[in-house]
């Protein structure tokens, strides 16, 4: 809670994960963890890896061969450049999309949490209202809203994550909101009002902080749901232009006629590539889930395996014996 | 005290939504979600009936057994007028968002018909009229059932619902079947063997199921099982001759096995029987590995409670004590959440639908998106979020009638 040290707020929260995790748990963390770096890095040098532009066009469908290592599409393109180049898509779409919905949510959950009432009221219901309906369709409206459904380069990129980040909203700012009437109770905040702190400088300083601790986590397992959103629209005819950028969900839209055929390399690596990415993430997430859960922790014990358990609806009745060890 | 702290019931750990803040406790997003949203769900009944809980938490059990009929009912009734605004909300903003970059017959046609034409055809729509009229008037049509027509093949929207309504709660209701067969009995199986491999293989094919997109799952599926063995039909619901006789029977449900049994067409029911089997796996893989993780989440909390030690202890067999006196207990949130995945089920069947070529909402959506005729899209949209507000309903009245905890 009184952790100061700002410039290791990006590197602390996965390190000391690892440093508490033991057994399966950890097994899965370092899985999650060497995916996502490889994911990220495949993304960063996707100029190097990938043998072709992913817009360079080839004349006819060619199956998996020294030229082509995946093969080629029947639009003509590589599939194993259109995969790499892919990754980048991905990457830019989950940045755009929880920077802004991290922005977004947390300031409205600090605002609605902090200042309650009406406004307070309302917020809950808009935002339960969303959070009760089919991301998917929900991202197809504002995809609509933002394209008309068209897309061009960046503005596809853009209407993709800004259809992501519409879904996300609500679940940073319930999250934050719960945070922040937690605090509101506590004694140091009435302490900052008795001394006469603004409500500005109460919400930025003394509840922000620490009320954001939960976030690399749902940032984790919102970035695989962004991809698999992403992926959907893409499916759908909703993506991204195949001449602007590589986007898996088309790409996979497009091998779904190829099936029939018997061409199996259009799609399965654009698929599994959409499979490695959100697993990944998935697993780190999840494990930063337990780990920070001190029910659902593994320990160290003399000669056993640690317990791992996932967090569900009956949290609560996680065995006794588990919270106290 | 209304937004202070969080109402007494939530602290005092009512089955399926006394946890701690949603995100905090995800475990596989739709299922954090599922929950999460009961949560908070019961937190705006809370605010309302704030002054019940009391009562509850000071355990004066004989004022609270004559109280428990009307606590009942008001919550029944407190909890069906909750679903308009979430309607209403969702609507509106459809409507809103659907509307702020131009009129859906230009989006439809623009391009196509000279300008002129084109501004006739919106004339004669109303589309040129100030939007808050046309909103108010768009309320006023859908409180009567009135959709308005799709702009691409002039159907009424809700006859385009009803027909293509069915297909969807088909592949739902296969779907879901493969859910269960495939999540309860392998949770089961998981929560026994807790960290031993059972369980961890079965962690692994859990996120691999959420992980794998619906369409990638159909279309491996296809591939293996379609074009690789050559065992089931590739895409559809039937073969078109079968299709046929069983559209053209009198008062058809538009189920297709069900219309088949009906008939006795037994013939047309294997031939529907095989066009079902992938789809129902593609999308009962999504919605059994969510399953599979609740099961074995909430049969673990129960494994460990006191009475089935005193079972084991009589000697009953571990199989007995697993499927009986741990499972049965732990089924109350265990419906609950499975009920609240009819959001997941209902995105991943546009995803289905689309990959399978079923012809359902989500097929019809996919298609509709690509004309561009959005009014089909507003009408489906809106629809499917009238669907899930009235599951939600009904689950929490479920939830209500099995679970006496839940009443306020």
């Amino acid at each position: 809670m009184s952790r100061k040290d700002g410039s290791l707020i990006q590197r602390l929260p996965v390190i000391s994960h690892l440093r508490k995790s033991v057994g399966l748990q950890r097994g899965m963390l370092v899985t999650g963890l060497i995916i996502s770096a490889l994911f990220l890095l495949t993304a960063a040098l996707a100029p190097l890896i990938s043998p072709y532009g992913f817009a360079q066009h080839f004349d006819t469908q060619q199956p998996p061969s020294s030229a082509h290592l995946w093969g080629t599409t029947s639009g003509g393109y590589d599939v194993l450049s259109r995969v790499v180049w892919g990754t980048q898509t991905a990457v830019l779409v989950i940045v755009v999309a929880v920077i802004l919905s991290i922005f977004l949510g947390v300031a409205l959950g600090l605002v609605s949490g902090y200042i309650g009432g009406w406004l307070d009221r309302i917020l809950v219901v808009i935002a339960d209202a969303i959070y009760a309906f089919p991301t998917l369709l929900l991202a197809i409206v504002m995809s609509i809203a933002i394209s008309q459904g068209r897309s061009s380069m960046l503005g596809g990129i853009m209407a993709a994550a800004i259809s992501i980040t519409v879904v996300f909203i609500p679940q940073y700012f319930r999250v934050i909101r719960a945070e922040t009437i937690r605090l509101k109770a506590e004694p140091f905040v009435e302490s900052a009002m008795v001394v006469g702190a603004s409500s500005v400088r109460i919400m930025a300083r003394h509840i922000y902080k620490n009320a954001t601790r939960t976030l690399p986590l749902i940032f984790t397992l919102n970035a695989s749901e962004a991809i698999l959103t992403l992926a959907g629209l893409g499916f759908l005819g909703f993506g991204i232009e195949p001449s602007s950028a590589a986007e898996w969900g088309y790409d996979l839209n497009k091998a779904l006629s190829d099936t029939t055929a018997g061409i199996w390399w259009t799609g399965v690596f654009p698929g599994a590539a959409i499979v490695l990415t959100v697993l990944g993430l998935t697993l780190v997430g999840e494990s930063m889930n337990d780990l920070n859960d001190p029910r659902l922790r593994g320990r160290r014990r003399a000669g056993k395996t640690a317990p791992t358990a996932t967090a569900g609806p009956t949290a609560n009745s996680t065995p006794e014996n588990e919270v106290t060890v | 005290m209304a937004t202070g702290a969080p109402p007494p019931c939530m602290r005092a750990g009512v089955a399926p939504t006394g946890a701690p803040p949603p995100g905090m406790r995800a475990g596989a997003p739709q299922r954090r979600t599922a929950a999460g949203r009961r949560t908070q769900q019961n937190w705006v009944v809370m605010t309302t009936l704030i002054d019940a809980p009391p009562q509850e938490e000071d355990g004066l059990l004989p004022a609270k057994r004559s109280k428990t009929g009307g606590g009942l009912g008001k919550y029944l009734v407190v909890r069906f007028f909750l679903i308009f605004p979430t309607i209403f909300i969702l609507i509106t903003m459809v409507f809103f968002l659907m509307r702020i970059t131009g009129d859906p017959i230009t989006a439809a046609l623009g391009g196509r018909l000279p300008p002129d034409a084109l501004q006739a055809r919106i004339h004669e729509a109303g589309y040129d009229r100030p939007i808050l009229v046309q909103y108010t008037e768009y309320l006023g049509q859908i409180a009567t059932g009135n959709f308005g027509r799709t702009i691409s093949d002039n159907l009424k929207v809700t006859d385009m619902l009803a027909t293509y309504g069915t297909a969807t709660l088909e592949l739902a209701i296969n779907s879901l079947v493969v859910a269960l067969i495939i999540g309860i009995p392998l949770g089961m199986v998981a929560a026994k063997y807790r960290d031993k491999w059972p369980d961890a293989v079965l962690r692994v094919f859990a996120i691999l199921s959420y992980a794998t997109p619906v369409f990638f799952a159909g279309l491996l599926l296809k591939l293996i099982f379609s074009v690789g063995l050559g065992w089931l039909p590739v895409a559809g619901r039937a073969k078109s001759g079968n299709e046929i006789a069983l559209t053209a029977l009198a008062n058809p449900s538009g189920i297709y096995w069900l219309d088949a049994i009906r008939s006795g067409n037994m013939a047309a029911l294997g031939d529907v029987m095989a066009h079902a089997v992938l789809p129902a796996i593609a999308l009962g893989l999504l919605t059994g590995g969510v399953f599979l993780r609740l099961v074995r989440t909430n049969v673990i909390g129960t494994l460990s409670k006191d009475y089935v030690e005193a079972g084991r202890s009589r000697g009953i067999r571990e199989f007995r004590l697993v499927t009986k006196h741990a499972y049965k207990p732990a089924l109350i949130p265990i419906i609950t959440v499975m009920g609240l995945q009819i959001a997941l089920l209902l995105g991943g069947a546009v995803l289905t639908e689309t990959t399978f070529e079923w012809k359902g909402l989500g097929f019809q959506l996919a298609q509709y998106l690509t004309a561009r005729d959005f009014v089909a899209v507003q009408g489906i949209v809106v629809l499917l979020a009238v669907i899930v507000a009235l599951t939600n309903f009904v689950v929490d009245v479920v939830a209500a009638l099995i679970d006496p905890r839940v009443r306020y």
